[in-house]
């Protein structure tokens, strides 16, 4: 049925449906975000003038080329990456549990990546013992995805039975984030203090001294997930159904759910490898472009633009709002997320 | 035989509700089947429908092994209407019966004038139409059910199951959609398998009664060999009389007493 706000496109044998609305969304998030760039090129500890900053950028020899190619672009872009990762994540996982306050946190993927960065930032030893270096660089990303991963198949296993129901899955998903919670915070009360200080600053989200080794593989990734789980949109649409219409309209139930929840855990294991444990992002984006796009579920793609201008925002409030001190932009985010929960629950209520 | 359940074992993890029951159902009929609650009826139609796997034994869908089909290709024949479907939040019914159309379409093709056609068919048939665009939850019991039987209809299949398509709705509106499948059966040679707890709205739409107790077919057959005073008592464990139904001449259940009472 094709509605005021639904345009259908046919080429062909081919057709697609376009919410014009989702569109409007899509585009005017993605305007923000190349303004919100802009701005972190510019803003800092040394403030620019747009034409420095466009030398900065093509000329290698103008004296802004380092800060901006090598300081504030990576920086922006791997926020921009990792909020538009977070957000996907979360409104596959929203949809797929028919619940807004899901989020990657209850699979297990941020709980189990900072007990083992915590893990492994403890048991490295002290800061001045030369392995810490290395674990900044290398270690920490990689401990990160493995802890992630492995957190996610601890509360999947545990979820399955004949079937995953989306009830059970964030109840196991609540409680084993409560017992890696504490299992991290038991960790932090061992450690050394030098050692547990930096790992409190991993935990919290930072996207500080992040370069191309971060965006890079981030950028992959999300190559390659956004298309699938872009293709699994209808999938995930008919999902949001009772699980005996799901099967009755010819849908491979588990093995979408089981795929669409895959690519969540991946998005979510990669972007905490980038930033760590960025809070609310996941959480507060999806419900966001839901609102605005007025859909029924989720919009994949707005969920994005609107995890990456989130993000942007965030880190740009981060880095200067009390400079020189610079805050992780996970704070800011929860700062600014927790009131929208708040907000949600409340509406939720009547 | 559309569909032909042979020996099928059904259940729930280690409980089996239905253990070895042989059940076909005739092209172009419209078949229901009545029994006590628990007596196994909508495990019965959830396996026909491939809602849920046999334990043993086998469902045959057009002669081939209905869990060895894709349930895609299941889906472009077999349309299934659950028990008490739920359906997301502020959903309008124009959604709702569009959802009908998923087994026709791929990434590629996901809203061809066919999908169109079909839904504005289903609508029309279903009476909604001018309801298209209202939220599913503002509709009355009875428009709401309609529009779940419009996203089955929608799917362009012409076996249709349905499971307790009347429940939670007034006389008026039982009546409603017991017309709206009959018109479905005669207009298009559908052929429709619903569960029903009215025994004498069941015997008035149906063509084929299958009377089930505990998980067994007692009688199956005509609306006039099933519904005896004897099966009454057998199967409801009812003390009934049966009189004809004066308006369309099919069994008409006039209960006593249960069993149960006489001690």
């Amino acid at each position: 049925m094709t509605t005021l706000t639904t345009r259908s496109l046919r080429v062909g044998r081919m057709s697609w449906q376009i919410r014009l609305r989702s569109v409007t969304v899509a585009l005017t998030g993605l305007v923000l975000l190349a303004l919100l760039m802009v701005l972190s090129m510019r803003i800092g500890d040394i403030d620019m003038s747009l034409a420095e900053v466009v030398a900065g950028t093509f000329d290698v020899n103008s004296p802004a080329h380092f800060v901006i190619m090598e300081l504030r672009l990576p920086r922006a872009l791997t926020g921009a990456l990792v909020g538009a990762a977070l957000a996907l994540s979360g409104a596959i996982i929203q949809s797929i549990a028919r619940n807004p306050l899901a989020s990657p946190e209850i699979l297990g993927v941020t709980t189990g990546a900072s007990v083992a960065v915590v893990a492994g930032v403890v048991a490295s030893g002290s800061v001045n013992s030369g392995v810490s270096g290395l674990l900044a660089t290398l270690g920490i990303p990689a401990l990160a995805l493995l802890g992630g991963l492995l957190g996610a198949a601890v509360v999947y296993g545990l979820a399955w039975r004949r079937g995953l129901d989306g009830y059970r899955l964030v109840l196991v998903g609540i409680g084993v984030a409560a017992v890696f919670t504490n299992v991290k915070f038991w960790l932090l009360t061992i450690g050394d203090v030098n050692d547990t200080g930096r790992a409190m600053v991993w935990i919290s989200g930072s996207l500080n001294g992040r370069g191309w080794e971060h965006v890079t593989p981030t950028a992959l990734a999300l190559a390659v997930l956004v298309p699938v789980t872009l293709l699994g949109t209808r999938s995930l649409d008919a999902l949001r159904f009772g699980d005996d219409t799901v099967t009755a309209l010819g849908v491979r139930m588990n093995l979408a759910r089981a795929l669409m929840i895959l690519a969540a855990v991946l998005l979510a294991a990669v972007a905490t490898a980038s930033a760590g444990p960025i809070a609310f992002v996941a959480l507060a984006a999806p419900q966001i472009a839901l609102r605005l796009a007025r859909s029924g579920q989720p919009p994949l793609l707005c969920s994005a633009v609107i995890g990456a201008v989130l993000t942007t925002g965030a880190d740009l409030i981060a880095r200067t709002a009390f400079s020189p001190i610079e805050l992780p932009v996970g704070i800011v985010t929860a700062v600014l997320g927790a009131p929208y929960l708040i907000h949600l629950i409340w509406r939720s209520r009547k | 035989m559309r569909l032909q359940a042979s020996g099928v074992k059904l259940g729930y993890g280690d409980r089996l509700i239905v253990d070895g029951l042989d059940l076909g159902i005739e092209a172009g009929t419209v078949t229901t089947i009545i029994g006590p609650n628990g007596c196994g009826k909508s495990t019965l139609l959830r396996a026909l429908g491939r809602l849920l796997k046999p334990q043993g034994g086998e469902v045959l869908l057009d002669g081939k092994r209905i869990d060895k089909t894709p349930t895609r290709e299941v889906a472009k024949v077999l349309g299934m209407l659950p028990q008490a479907p739920t359906a997301p939040e502020g959903l309008t019914v124009a959604d709702l019966v569009a959802r009908g159309r998923h087994p026709h379409q791929t990434w590629y093709r996901q809203w061809s004038s066919d999908d169109e056609g079909a839904v504005a068919a289903a609508l029309d048939m279903t009476g909604l139409a001018d309801l298209a665009e209202r939220p599913l939850d503002e509709l009355s019991g009875g428009q709401r059910q309609r529009a779940w039987i419009s996203m089955a209809l929608a799917q362009g299949t012409d076996l249709l199951l349905l499971d307790e398509p009347t429940t939670f709705l007034d006389l008026a509106h039982q009546v409603e959609v017991l017309e709206l499948v009959r018109h479905l059966h005669q207009e298009a040679g559908r052929t429709v398998v619903m569960v029903l707890h009215d025994l004498n709205l069941a015997a008035r739409y149906a063509d084929r009664l299958v009377a089930m107790r505990a998980g067994k077919v007692i009688s199956s057959g005509t609306p006039h060999e099933v519904l005896t005073e004897g099966l009454l008592r057998e199967v409801f464990e009812l003390d009934a009389k049966v009189i004809a139904d004066p308006v369309a001449g099919t069994p008409l259940v006039i209960p006593i007493a249960p069993l149960s009472a006489r001690g």
